[in-house]
């Protein structure tokens, strides 16, 4: 362990030194450049920078600032996770920001800084730097969630996202206090080690285990803290929401499973009992939440509360001591497959955001299959995929969350989780119905955008490719949990 | 030709997939081009699964024949790993025969949307091609689960008024089994190594890695605790006892065969329910031994209730299709009937009767399919006498009505005979029950085809009804030639039954062909 500063811990935050530098030139980039699509492109370009200093990093293994931060291939894995997904939101962007007169430059770089924030977040060892990434996140998605400012909805949406959101980080960080004065350390691999030294229910623990899960559960959008999700996911704008979505719900797994597994594992027991009755009612409500909603963003909002349900499953899998392999590496699999087909269905619904129709309804989609029948085929697939149907992506990530559970003996929970996952076809198939069986009012045509197609394209490919043939994916989730 | 010979499996499921991809790139506005173009696809598709039937080694029908087997997901232990024994075999030429036969009749009656019409009756018929050749189970459950969407698709676009609760509700209820099922497939990959650790002929044969091999699981069989066995029973009994349908989950079968289209009717009740009953007998069966034991009573009481139950709705209903669709419940449950007496007959019996079900009961509904079209209208009372005005129509309907309710010289007689003797050599009631349901099925069909065909032609709307066209014909010549078939000489049917059926029995009751060493001397198709 390097005990001082130098040059090589310099080399391991490079990926993201390249996007707070991009963030930067952004902002000045915004007083000189007319037209803001070149800034969309700036950013871009700077993902892809930061994206070149990554695949620079892979297979290394190192730790940084004398334990702060970790490079290893679980973050390695989650920050190209939080790259593609940053690149992808931003290209649907592109269109949609004219669309809605709110293209400005601060945009893109807001999202940079977001994630940046998330990338530092996969790597952290210690509670303050966990911390700290976590508030760039957070305060930089705030104000994206509010980025339509004449729009009174996305104003409303910021607003309660920022004030949940800054209550629920103080509970966290009541849950982080409490642990450093159990360890008097904010290491994780300290505070594994004095947690160990503990009796078996002691009251102090516990009650930082809460806290610490009540934050964590307002992060992910679990229930009972998931209220936030549909206002917010609904008043934000529509690329901004499928952000949100991949991005910042991966990191927060990302941390969430950090947390979990390196620095109170000693609790497992206590915690798995939680996350246990959490993730029942996290599938199930998100579920008949999503059943009845006629706004097609607070419909997946719903959705995206069920996956964050399953998800939580991967954690579960395991005995009284230890993860289950299949099922963390079910998390990862789960949290790459989503990411793709999430865009893809955001996509298709940026799209629907034409010069004067908000397009988000259930019944906007009436009788796309006649309108644009690429986009509707492709928003099948893409629904299918959030379902679990194989052929699709969405099954094999379904598939591992599953085996873990059966697999370290779960069963009563794999029959609650797979009868969820059937039950959530009938609100996905809603969408299905009225894209495909029902007629359309309006004549308006849809024309997908250069950027639109694009996003659509990676997530069709990366949909069906991981449907079909799995492996080569299967080994880089397995690679990130260490299994090979 | 070798090449041929070694991927035919292969090339018969994917073929009408590939037409599809085909279809895909024509002018939707050229129906003409579309409809000869699938036609064309699904009747090479039969010429090309014909080889099957001359090709298949009859000495050694219990075993996997045709076999094919490539690497897919290798951090699964998933293969693609496809073959055929001599149950398989007849489901598929099945399938193949009644793929035609549905496209076939659907000419005339789809005129909306024709293109995507037909790319989802292509992609269906790849889909249960695939269920049925799958040797892997997660290759098996991949295409279990793809077949839903092009059903959903034709239900929900080309069916009646209520087709968006139908499509959805048979969505609903076939999903939710097959999650359960899934769950029983991976209990079962997970406890492979830990059995064959124990055993080694097992790994020495599949290897000791967790594995999808169904060839594994009958191997390992006899290993299963009984407890294990009970529960993984119980998941996949709700996963194939949907698709059956079975009492008390068959609610969904008659809402769907109302709303679907006439083509949609014939391949859910010719192939799609089959799956189901396949699937008891190719993994509930023979993985679970024990398991299919301690649950013999429960599966006869379901299937003795939808024998009657199924027949006595029938009897009600006002609607042809739906009397139709209530006959399937109780024919089914004859299936089921025959399949848990367990022994020869009974096996024997009910996989020809699922043979028998896809001919008669296809047939039936592209008969009630045929009228609807002239008449929109299915309901009984608005129809009679319409044999002055229709008699080749009548004709036809009267073979296939005999045919439903096990008239000798016709097939159904064949497949109801043998299931009542298997029934009878295990419990006198449960053939008591059986004949009950022959019986009431007599009632209801017969009683239909005098209210439809008999009295006098006294609508003024059915004066005019035009009998078959050629096209009509043609789809419905063939299935009455096969029902003669099969009444009249049936034996080249037992013939590929025989060894697979008695191999299924021997795991079941090991050492039941020797304590009933004369019975087993009658074995169905030796005796015929």
């Amino acid at each position: 362990m390097g005990q001082f500063f130098n040059l090589q811990d310099l080399g391991a935050i490079a990926p993201e030194l390249e996007l707070m530098l991009f963030g930067m030139i952004l902002l000045i980039a915004d007083l000189l450049v007319e037209n803001k699509k070149w800034l969309g492109f700036i950013s871009l370009g700077g993902i892809a920078w930061s994206g070149y200093f990554l695949l620079r990093l892979h297979g290394i293994h190192v730790t940084a600032y004398s334990g702060l931060l970790v490079i290893d291939e679980f973050s390695w894995f989650f920050k190209l996770l939080f790259l593609v997904g940053a690149a992808l939101a931003i290209i649907i962007s592109l269109k949609y920001l004219d669309i809605e007169r709110e293209h400005h430059g601060e945009y893109y770089a807001l999202i940079l800084f977001a994630t940046m924030g998330m990338m530092f977040m996969a790597g952290a060892m210690d509670l303050i730097t966990l911390y700290i990434s976590l508030e760039t996140m957070a305060i930089a998605t705030y104000i994206l969630v509010g980025f339509l400012r004449g729009n009174q909805r996305s104003n409303e949406a910021s607003l309660k996202y920022f004030l949940l959101g800054a209550f629920s980080s103080g509970v966290l960080l009541y849950g982080m206090s409490l642990l450093y004065g159990i360890a008097g350390s904010t290491r994780f691999t300290d505070i594994a080690e004095a947690l160990e030294q503990r009796p078996g229910s002691d009251p102090i623990s516990m009650i930082a285990l809460v806290a610490l899960c009540a934050g964590l559960f307002f992060k992910i959008a679990a229930v009972p803290f998931h209220q936030w999700t549909p206002d917010a996911y609904e008043g934000a704008p529509t690329s901004i929401t499928a952000y949100m979505s991949v991005a910042v719900k991966a990191a927060s797994f990302a941390m969430m499973v950090r947390i979990f597994w390196f620095a109170i594992l000693p609790l497992r027991p206590h915690w798995v009992l939680i996350l246990t009755v959490v993730s029942i009612l996290t599938m199930s409500v998100g579920n008949i939440a999503a059943m009845t909603q006629t706004n097609i963003k607070r419909l997946l909002a719903y959705s995206s509360i069920s996956h964050a349900g399953y998800i939580m499953l991967g954690l579960i899998a395991g005995n009284s001591t230890e993860l289950n392999p299949t099922g963390v590496t079910g998390i990862v699999m789960y949290l790459f497959v989503y990411t793709f087909t999430n865009i893809g269905v955001w996509a298709v619904v940026v799209a629907l955001r034409r010069k004067d129709i908000i397009g988000e309804q259930v019944d906007d989609l009436n009788g796309l299959i006649y309108k644009h029948p690429t986009a509707a085929v492709l928003m099948l697939i893409f629904l299918l995929s959030l379902a679990g149907m194989p052929p699709t992506s969405g099954f094999i990530a379904k598939y591992y969350l599953f085996a873990g559970l059966i697999e370290s003996d779960h069963s009563k929970l794999a029959v609650i989780a797979v009868l969820n996952a059937a039950v959530s076809i009938y609100f996905y198939l809603r969408i299905v119905v009225a894209m495909f069986m029902k007629e359309s009012n309006e004549k308006t045509g849809l024309a997908l955008s250069p950027g639109i197609v694009v996003a659509l394209a990676v997530a069709l490919i990366f949909t069906l490719w991981i449907g079909f043939y799995p492996d080569p994916f299967i080994h880089l989730a397995r690679e990130a949990v260490f299994l090979s | 030709m070798d090449f041929f010979r070694q991927h035919i499996l292969s090339i018969v499921a994917f073929w009408p997939l590939a037409g599809m991809f085909v279809l895909l790139f024509m002018n939707k506005e050229n129906k003409t081009l579309i409809r000869w173009w699938t036609n064309l696809v699904v009747f090479t598709g039969f010429l090309i699964s014909l080889p099957l039937w001359f090709w298949f080694d009859r000495e050694s029908s219990d075993k996997m024949q045709f076999v094919e087997r490539f690497t897919w997901i290798q951090s699964l232990g998933a293969d693609f790993h496809v073959g055929i024994d001599g149950i398989t075999l007849l489901l598929i030429m099945l399938t193949t025969f009644l793929g035609p036969l549905a496209v076939l009749s659907s000419w005339s009656a789809i005129e909306n949307r024709v293109k995507e019409y037909y790319a989802f009756m292509l992609m269906l018929q790849t889909g249960m091609l695939g269920v049925f050749i799958s040797l892997d189970f997660f290759m098996f459950y991949v295409f279990w689960e793809v077949m839903l969407v092009p059903m959903y698709f034709l239900i929900g676009v080309w069916g009646g008024p209520r087709r968006l609760y139908a499509a959805i509700k048979f969505f609903l209820y076939t999903l939710v089994g097959s999650v359960l099922l899934l769950l029983g497939i991976l209990a079962l990959y997970f406890i492979y190594p830990g059995i064959a650790a124990q055993h080694p002929e097992l790994v020495a044969q599949f290897g000791s890695a967790p594995t999808f091999n169904v060839l594994a699981f009958h191997a390992m069989a006899q290993y299963l605790p009984y407890n294990f066995q009970w529960w993984v029973f119980l998941a996949f009994f709700v996963g194939f006892a949907i698709k059956v349908p079975m009492f008390p989950f068959h609610t969904w079968l008659p809402d769907a065969h109302v709303e679907a289209p006439t083509a949609g009717s014939v391949i859910l009740a010719g192939v799609l329910l089959k799956m189901g009953t396949y699937g008891f007998l190719r993994f509930s069966i023979p993985i679970l031994p024990e398991g299919t034991k301690h649950f013999v009573p429960m599966m006869v009481a379901l299937a003795i209730i939808a024998i009657v139950y199924g027949a006595l709705v029938a009897m009600m209903q006002p609607d042809m299709k739906k009397l139709v669709a209530y006959s399937s419940v109780s024919h089914m449950g004859f299936v089921m009937l025959g399949m848990f007496a367990l022994n020869p007959n009974g096996l024997n019996g009910s996989i020809l009767q699922q043979i028998n079900h896809g001919i008669s009961t296809g047939a039936l509904f592209l008969i009630v399919g045929i009228i609807y079209e002239r008449r929109h209208t299915r309901e009984i009372a608005q129809f009679g006498g319409l044999s002055t005005v229709m008699p080749v129509y009548a004709t036809i309907f009267l073979i296939m009505t005999m045919s439903s309710i096990g008239l000798p010289l016709l097939n159904g007689f064949i497949g109801e005979f043998t299931i009542m003797m298997g029934a009878l050599q295990v419990n006198l009631w449960w053939a008591v029950f059986g004949g009950a349901g022959i019986v009431l099925g007599a009632a209801y069909m017969l009683w239909l085809y005098q209210r439809t065909m008999f009295g006098k032609n006294e609508n003024p709307a059915n004066q005019n009804l035009l009998d078959l066209n050629a096209r009509e014909l043609a789809t419905l010549i063939p299935l009455v030639i096969v029902a003669f078939w099969i009444g009249l000489y049936p034996a080249p049917f037992f013939k590929v039954l025989d060894k697979p059926v008695n191999k299924l029995v021997e795991t079941v009751h090991p050492g039941y062909f020797k304590a009933n060493a004369p019975q087993a001397a009658r074995v169905v198709g030796e005796t015929r």
